[in-house]
């Protein structure tokens, strides 16, 4: 029993939502464009949160299903208990990063996430020319996208330097004190 | 009329049409637009995806900039920036964490900031004046497209209904466009999976694109540089699914208003855009 209440009660205390109040209606399912790509849907989802077993939290972890939810909000919108899955899909892929129970579907997802992060880390703002070689460079696929470049460039829509802001020092230790801070790991 | 501005990241590459024609416009309807100084990106899907308290803290530092400038309101075109500005703010509402996110930015941050999107902009602002000052109608039907972040979280944007918005639909009116009655107003183009899922992008963006061109629109028009990328970059690819190739071009709102206002095609940055605009 005590197994049960961690489950959902780590939910709540992280995201402030109470997975018990989902009834099983089907709306959030229904509404979701990715549904079907997913091991199991939205839905489906919140239904092994409540079961509140560790298996089935393991199971969620190392899940395609939260690293395909886009976080367009849509079965948020439609839910008629307004449970904030997508703010429970936050939380679940910080803890399979963290506990490195990543689907191998997550692969080039995570790859595109920290070559952006990077390249934020590095200059301040998002430097596209970066982020694509960064993720290139993570994924090896190296030729992916390579006829949409040249007319990008001519369309003026790359920049060949990147924008740095002044202050890197200030937006460095936003990092420091975030995601690269060992003791926010494993919370 | 003095507004704050942020534009983040895709203005100032990919999408810089967007930047282009939002200036031009509020030009145009004599709004003038402050830029945050030094502001950084927002952190987007990746800093919420990966670490809550760095998708926090990357936005406060970009309130925290705009409060420190004196600014009381600020526009955010991206629709994805809006969100994330956003529902920053609507977090930070929590003691614990505004203390927690205050000390990671090392900045004050009040909270008092107004953060609108460009409709709203648009609507409070400058309804009016487009109507005296439209020239050339602009005489088209058009699917108008919201995608998912400009009207959710409905509960924190408060912005417009949430499965049928309507703020676009009127600017199209007021201008001299039709919009056309379609299904996808509001549903997801697969967003920042541009590049990591192509595959799923094009699906998704393919239906929309579909759905459009089934009901005679001449054009989509939008309000965030996601939208605007995936169904017109990504063209090349979505067309290679389809029966039939879909060449209906993709403008943002801003565009559309710049052209009825008389605003060079190239002032709005429409020839940088992937599918050609012959409007
Ligand atoms: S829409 Fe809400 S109540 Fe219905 S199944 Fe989904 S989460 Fe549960
Ligand atoms: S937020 Fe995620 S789970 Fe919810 S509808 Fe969108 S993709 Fe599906």
């Amino acid at each position: 029993m005590e197994n049960i209440n961690k489950v959902s009660g780590d939910i709540l205390k992280h995201t402030g939502v109470d997975v018990s109040r989902c009834y099983q209606c089907g709306k959030c399912t229904a509404g979701c464009v990715l549904a079907s790509e997913m091991n199991f849907p939205p839905s489906f989802l919140m239904r092994l949160l409540q079961t509140g077993t560790a298996d089935n939290f393991e199971r969620i972890l190392r899940s395609n299903t939260i690293w395909l939810c886009l976080n367009c909000e849509n079965c948020v919108g439609r839910c008629p208990m307004e449970i904030d899955i997508p703010k429970i899909m936050d939380y679940l892929r910080e803890q399979s990063l963290n506990k490195k129970k990543l689907h191998p579907d997550a692969k080039p997802i995570v790859a595109f996430h920290k070559s952006f992060l990077d390249s934020i880390k590095k200059t301040g703002r998002l430097y596209e020319v970066g982020l694509i070689a960064g993720f290139k460079a993570r994924t090896f696929r190296l030729t992916q996208d390579v006829k949409l470049a040249p007319k990008m460039y001519l369309n003026g829509k790359l920049n060949l330097m990147p924008e740095m802001i002044k202050d890197r020092k200030g937006l460095g230790q936003i990092f420091v004190k975030t995601i690269d801070n060992p003791k926010t790991k494993n919370k | 009329m003095k507004i704050g501005f942020y534009p983040g990241c895709s203005l100032k590459g990919s999408s810089r049409e967007y930047n282009e024609s939002v200036i031009a416009i509020a030009k145009a309807l004599d709004i003038e637009l402050i830029e945050i100084k030094d502001w950084n990106c927002c952190g987007a899907t990746a800093a919420h995806s990966m670490n809550e308290e760095l998708s926090l803290s990357l936005p406060a530092r970009i309130l925290a900039l705009a409060e420190a400038q004196g600014l009381k309101e600020v526009v955010v075109p991206c629709a994805a920036c809006y969100n994330r500005l956003m529902v920053t703010q609507h977090e930070l509402k929590d003691d614990t964490k505004r203390e927690k996110v205050t000390d990671i930015i090392q900045m004050p941050y009040s909270g008092e900031l107004k953060i609108i999107n460009v409709l709203q902009m648009l609507e409070s602002y400058a309804m009016d004046k487009i109507q005296e000052k439209v020239t050339k109608p602009f005489a088209h039907k058009v699917a108008c497209y919201y995608g998912c972040l400009l009207v959710r979280p409905h509960k924190i944007l408060q912005f417009d209904r949430v499965e049928d918005p309507q703020s676009m639909d009127s600017m199209i009116k007021l201008i001299g466009g039709t919009p056309v009655d379609w299904a996808f107003k509001t549903e997801c183009c697969g967003a920042g999976f541009s590049v990591s899922r192509t595959d799923l992008v094009v699906r998704l963006s393919g239906n929309i694109l579909q759905d459009a061109a089934d009901r005679n629109a001449e054009a989509v028009i939008v309000a965030c540089p996601m939208c605007q990328s995936n169904l017109d970059m990504r063209r090349g690819a979505i067309n290679e699914t389809l029966s039939k190739p879909i060449d209906i071009p993709v403008l943002f709102i801003t565009q559309a208003i710049g052209l009825s206002l008389g605003i060079s095609p190239k002032e709005l940055g429409l020839e940088r855009h992937f599918v050609t605009v012959k409007m």
